[in-house]
């Protein structure tokens, strides 16, 4: 698939060309590239909030072309968790209520129980004692974790991760990349990971670059048969 | 339904949550539609007393919905004998079973001051005239039945009479003398107060105490050195259930007009204002300007919220991204804003009313407001609390469209990194 975006008084800039990338359940793919190179793009993408310029995305085997709007959002809030760089935690909420609110979106069981779900969901990332501090009392490494937890209390199938440590000094990034791994590892969702940093990309079984739009496997990658299988070139109608 | 049910709860929570969490923000927008909404309430809720007043003051004049008047005459202009008339209101009365009814007579009558003797308005009725005409007593009490039995006649003077008399305690029995051929002592029984616009004294005295005084003088007028210098005919006065007003009028003038005979002619009519524009609400136009103005401090309490929701939603943005990349859906967002601005109006709309009621039916206002011509206070009109509380709720609905128009329209990857 490709993404362009028109310009105004320039020609069309093309984001991502012929990208084509196969994400399975348990996948660990991690997603390196220079600034601009369109590894966000390409996240939105993945999470649906986005849709490419030619070529077919599917989830779970069904174009997502062919989902409504709401039907999207529904898509994404049950099956996507995001983690973001910056943590994006809603200010003036408790790490509690940051939680609650994919459940907010949820129904049955996790909507009508969604404070003792949360609840449990902070106990697992180790903030059990801080469920009702507000983000600005927390520490980066406690503000990302609550952005983790807030990002798997519905136990999504992927999880996408822009920059998840880019904000959090080296011995922080590897803890919470630890609990992201394990909680990860736990549910069965595949994760992928967008970062600058070698090590954090490392630790996925996947390694791809993005380059100028384009995707290929990374030279550090520990799997090349496998990375090779999912980077056939993308069509493009 | 269950969704359904999940999605409203859900709504109302992110609704609440706003609401708690921006205070500050809630507070200085919702100031402006609490006063709006006190002030519109009020305005109602005063418009009513005012309405009161004006329709008890018409009321007293010409009395309550719907009195009617008998008119009766000869051919050659002349009233029915006395005794004749008496017998066709007596009968007509018992025929239709009418409780509230008075002959209606009035005449000047020379009363004894300290200071001298002086004309006196006087005004001669049957006891139901006082509720017929919402008479109101400042002091005593209005004409009973019993008081035709009384020897000297009982009187209720005004305001201005009794100041004259030297306000003397009505339990000791203060007497006036009333002067005519014969001399008679009446009885001091009440005092009413005087109209505004009244600069001398009057009084009531029951119709047949009145007839019997003057009596002799209508046998000889005496002119204005004598009692009582004129004494018409009594009209007649009627109270009778609104609906009932038109079958009733039509079956007095036939009764009436049989009863006396050929070379007379009856006639009914309704006095009361709500006869006066042909069935259309009096009050109609006191209630547009009133509602127009109650419209307006209301438009502008609601420009002020859209205001300040247009601007605070710029910093929420970001927000509405995130709310929206963890699976909330765009009717979700449109309905959280709404909610937001309708679950604020509504509280704020809550408090506007119950301030309007502390106002309303505080004693200073209501004296203010029925510059005492009001007895029957009107309880605090639910419609007005109710068109409060919907204005509320409008307002909070038109203010949180916009805003949730623009929540909507926002695109989720360039509101995450807003």
């Amino acid at each position: 698939m490709t993404r362009t975006v028109q310009l105004i008084d320039a020609p069309p800039l093309t984001i991502l060309s012929g990208v084509n990338l196969r994400v399975a359940i348990g996948d660990r793919v991690s997603i390196v590239g220079r600034s601009g190179s369109g590894k966000t793009t390409l996240l939105n993408l993945l999470g649906l909030l986005d849709n490419p310029t030619t070529g077919e995305l599917l989830f779970d085997g069904r174009p997502v072309r062919s989902f409504s709007g709401a039907e999207r959002d529904r898509v994404r809030g049950r099956d996507v968790g995001f983690i973001f760089q910056q943590f994006n935690l809603l200010q003036g909420r408790t790490a509690l209520e940051n939680v609650m609110t994919p459940l907010l979106y949820a129904e049955g069981r996790q909507f009508w129980q969604r404070s003792r779900i949360a609840s449990e969901m902070l106990d697992r990332v180790g903030l059990g004692h801080r469920l009702q501090a507000l983000p600005d009392r927390l520490s980066g490494g406690e503000q990302q974790r609550v952005a983790i937890a807030r990002s798997l209390v519905r136990g999504p199938r992927l999880i996408l991760a822009d920059e998840p440590t880019g904000a959090l000094d080296l011995e922080t990034g590897e803890a919470v990349m630890d609990l992201i791994d394990d909680v990860a590892r736990a549910s069965g969702a595949a994760l992928v990971t967008i970062t600058h940093d070698p090590a954090i990309a490392a630790r996925a079984t996947r390694h791809l670059r993005l380059d100028h739009g384009a995707l290929q496997a990374d030279h550090f990658s520990a799997d090349p048969a496998r990375t090779a299988l999912a980077l056939t070139p993308g069509r493009t109608p | 339904m269950n969704r359904v049910l999940s999605n409203i709860v859900g709504a109302c929570v992110e609704a609440w949550q706003e609401v708690r969490i921006h205070k500050t923000r809630v507070m200085l927008s919702l100031i402006g539609v609490a006063v709006a909404v006190c002030a519109i309430t009020t305005v109602v809720g005063l418009g009513a007393v005012a309405q009161q007043a004006t329709i008890e003051q018409s009321e007293r004049q010409s009395g309550r919905p719907a009195s009617l008047q008998v008119y009766a005459s000869k051919f050659d202009g002349s009233a029915p004998a006395p005794e004749i008339m008496a017998d066709v209101w007596q009968t007509a009365l018992e025929r239709y079973d009418i409780t509230y009814a008075s002959r209606v007579t009035t005449t000047s009558q020379r009363v004894q001051f300290a200071d001298g003797a002086a004309s006196v308005a006087t005004t001669g009725v049957d006891v139901p005239y006082g509720t017929m005409h919402r008479v109101t007593m400042s002091e005593g009490e209005w004409f009973t039945a019993a008081d035709a039995e009384r020897l000297a006649p009982a009187v209720l003077v005004n305001s201005i009479f009794y100041d004259r008399l030297g306000r003397p305690d009505l339990a000791t029995h203060p007497t006036t003398t009333l002067l005519g051929d014969q001399d008679t002592t009446a009885v001091i029984t009440g005092v009413f107060p005087a109209q505004g616009w009244e600069q001398e004294p009057a009084m009531y005295l029951l119709a047949d105490s009145l007839a019997a005084l003057a009596a002799p003088v209508n046998a000889a007028p005496t002119g204005l050195d004598g009692g009582a210098n004129y004494f018409g005919p009594p009209t007649y006065e009627l109270w009778v259930p609104p609906e009932l007003a038109d079958p009733i009028i039509a079956a007095l003038q036939r009764d009436v007009s049989a009863a006396l005979g050929d070379g007379a002619t009856a006639d009914v009519y309704r006095t009361d204002y709500a006869s006066w524009t042909g069935g259309e609400d009096p009050y109609l136009s006191l209630k547009l300007l009133v509602g127009g103005v109650a419209g307006l401090v209301l438009l502008l309490g609601a420009l002020g919220l859209v205001n300040i929701a247009l601007v605070t939603l710029k910093q929420r943005i970001r927000e509405i991204g995130i709310r929206r990349s963890f699976g909330a859906t765009a009717g979700r967002v449109f309905f959280a804003v709404m909610m937001e601005s309708v679950v604020a109006t509504v509280v704020a709309g809550i408090v506007g009313v119950i301030a309007a009621v502390l106002i309303v039916k505080n004693p200073f206002v209501e004296d203010f407001i029925s510059q005492g011509q009001v007895t029957d206070f009107p309880a605090f009109p639910v419609e007005a609390a109710i068109i409060g509380l919907v204005s509320a709720t409008v307002v909070g609905a038109l203010a949180g469209l916009v805003p949730a128009l623009v929540a909507v329209r926002v695109k989720v990857i360039d509101a995450i990194r807003y």
